[in-house]
């Protein structure tokens, strides 16, 4: 793992390549990209672009799926989940910027169900930066992590459309 | 200025009336809305919002439609509804509203969806809950007396940004007996609210309410004038009642002169959308030409009425 003290943040586009990379191998299973919003689904894009998948990509939004509802209300703002495929017997590769706690993959993968029994999913993250609370771990990842409680990660994307890491303290 | 639909945050808590909500707020309602509409199309017509929580709906005056889309609603965000027949139980013993309330609220009730003859029915109930303490229970109003109708001014909102896109362009026409309407009365609010430049009341003088110039509204009594050039035309249901008073010579007087048919509707842009809150009087307010014809939207009124109600309730509830 690396430190992200005195070190600058690593280039986001090229650790897309990377994940792509990864993920290459899996092509003949015809698998079907869901990005979660935000940033999950701008990784998501860019791996269609880089693998040269002609589908659609799927997005979700777990605000219905949350766990933390009763404490914290509905998001203000969330967006239509919009699967464009059918679920049912699909491989699915599940797209996220940062993996933490696993929560949000949890309820992402609740929310998968609700359209029907995929074959199978797989996770494919950015970055990992530890601090699970759910048996949950990543399929594909482009970078390993270590940030304190107070630090958050955050994807950022231009009016280019380029992604970038920008670290924000809490 | 203390508004008792919000909580201490400035967040909806209840939703009482479409009056003094503040633009954020109705349009977060809409956004949300449009994310359960995706929801409504799937297999699984289901989200675990709600779940563990009680719905009762607590309709004192009898409207099946929406009870039932409030019913439906519930269950897709998986809360358990109840559905009380007031006139057929306490009320008719003598027990007060605010004593039902209490017994409901100790059976754990979480929401209220509340449909009552009196104005401010379900105000009292939000103040009485706050007078309580419980502040974990939310009210909904689903129609009180003439005063508000707010889920329906949010759908008909819904309706109109769907098929239209920007508020700020439209001239909106509301026809028929508004004086009696409160989903006129939310629609009104909703509209100027999310910046709608002109909106138009039009019907006989007998069935518009005085001081609506007050409100930004335009009137016409001549529904040929008020017609003209509108982007969407809200139709209201004539009440029978209102027939056997002195304030309509006729059923057929009124279709003469406040009937949408196919000659008047085409007054209006010709990509005009025609809506009502439904039940329709096919002859009265509308000629059936209209209502089958390819701009009536008010079946995919209905449709939305679900998905705002989802979103209304999963707001409040969360808040």
């Amino acid at each position: 793992m690396s430190n992200l003290i005195n070190e600058a943040l690593p280039d986001a586009e090229a650790q897309c390549r990377q994940l792509a990379d990864l993920i290459r191998p899996q092509l003949s299973k015809n698998p079907a990209l869901v990005g979660i919003y935000s940033g999950g689904a701008w990784i998501a894009e860019r791996l269609k672009e880089l693998l040269g998948l002609t589908e659609d990509i799927g997005l979700i939004d777990v605000s219905f799926y949350r766990d933390d509802f009763a404490e914290k209300g509905l998001h203000p703002q969330c967006r239509p989940t919009v699967i464009p495929f059918d679920v049912e017997g699909r491989h699915l590769i599940l797209v996220d910027d940062v993996l933490y706690t696993g929560r949000t993959t949890r309820a992402a993968i609740n929310e998968l169900f609700d359209y029907g029994r995929p074959a199978a999913v797989e996770l494919a993250v950015l970055a990992d930066r530890g601090g699970r609370e759910l048996p949950v771990a990543p399929t594909y990842g482009a970078w390993d992590v270590k940030l304190t409680d107070a630090q958050n990660l955050v994807l950022d994307r231009n009016d280019h459309g380029q992604l970038a890491w920008r670290l924000e303290n809490v | 200025m203390y508004n008792p639909q919000l909580n201490k945050n400035g967040e909806l808590a209840h939703l009482l009336s479409i009056e003094g909500l503040p633009k954020s707020i109705l349009t977060q309602i809409l956004d949300t809305a449009a994310s359960f509409m995706e929801v409504s199309a799937r297999d699984v017509k289901k989200v675990p919002l709600l779940r563990g929580k009680s719905v009762f709906n607590l309709f004192f005056e009898n409207s099946t439609r929406t009870r039932t889309t409030f019913e439906i609603a519930a269950k897709r965000l998986s809360a358990d509804v109840i559905n009380l027949d007031i006139n057929k139980s306490s009320a008719s013993k003598g027990e007060t509203l605010l004593d039902t309330i209490d017994n409901l609220v100790a059976m754990h009730a979480n929401l209220f969806v509340v449909r009552h003859a009196s104005s401010g029915a379900p105000y009292l109930i939000a103040e009485h809950l706050q007078r309580i303490g419980r502040d974990d229970v939310h009210v909904v109003n689903a129609g009180d007396g003439r005063h508000a109708h707010p889920t329906q001014g949010l759908l008909d909102m819904y309706t109109i940004r769907h098929y239209k896109k920007d508020f700020t362009q439209l001239r909106v026409a509301i026809v028929g007996d508004i004086l009696h309407s409160r989903v006129a009365r939310s629609d009104i609010h909703a509209l100027t609210t999310l910046g709608v430049p002109e909106v138009r009341a039009i019907g006989p003088e007998t069935l518009l309410p005085k001081h609506l110039d007050k409100l930004g509204v335009h009137v016409y009594h001549d529904m040929n004038e008020g017609l003209k050039d509108v982007d969407v035309i809200i139709m209201l249901r004539l009440q029978n009642e209102r027939m056997t008073g002195a304030l309509l010579p006729s059923a057929g007087e009124y279709f003469r002169h406040y009937g949408l048919t196919p000659q008047k509707l085409a007054l209006a842009k010709p990509d005009a959308i025609v809506m009502h809150p439904g039940p329709m009087n096919r002859g009265v307010e509308i000629h059936s030409a209209v209502a089958d014809g390819s701009q009536a939207v008010i079946l995919p009124q209905v449709t939305f009425g679900i998905a705002v109600r989802m979103a209304v309730m999963s707001i409040v509830a969360g808040n």
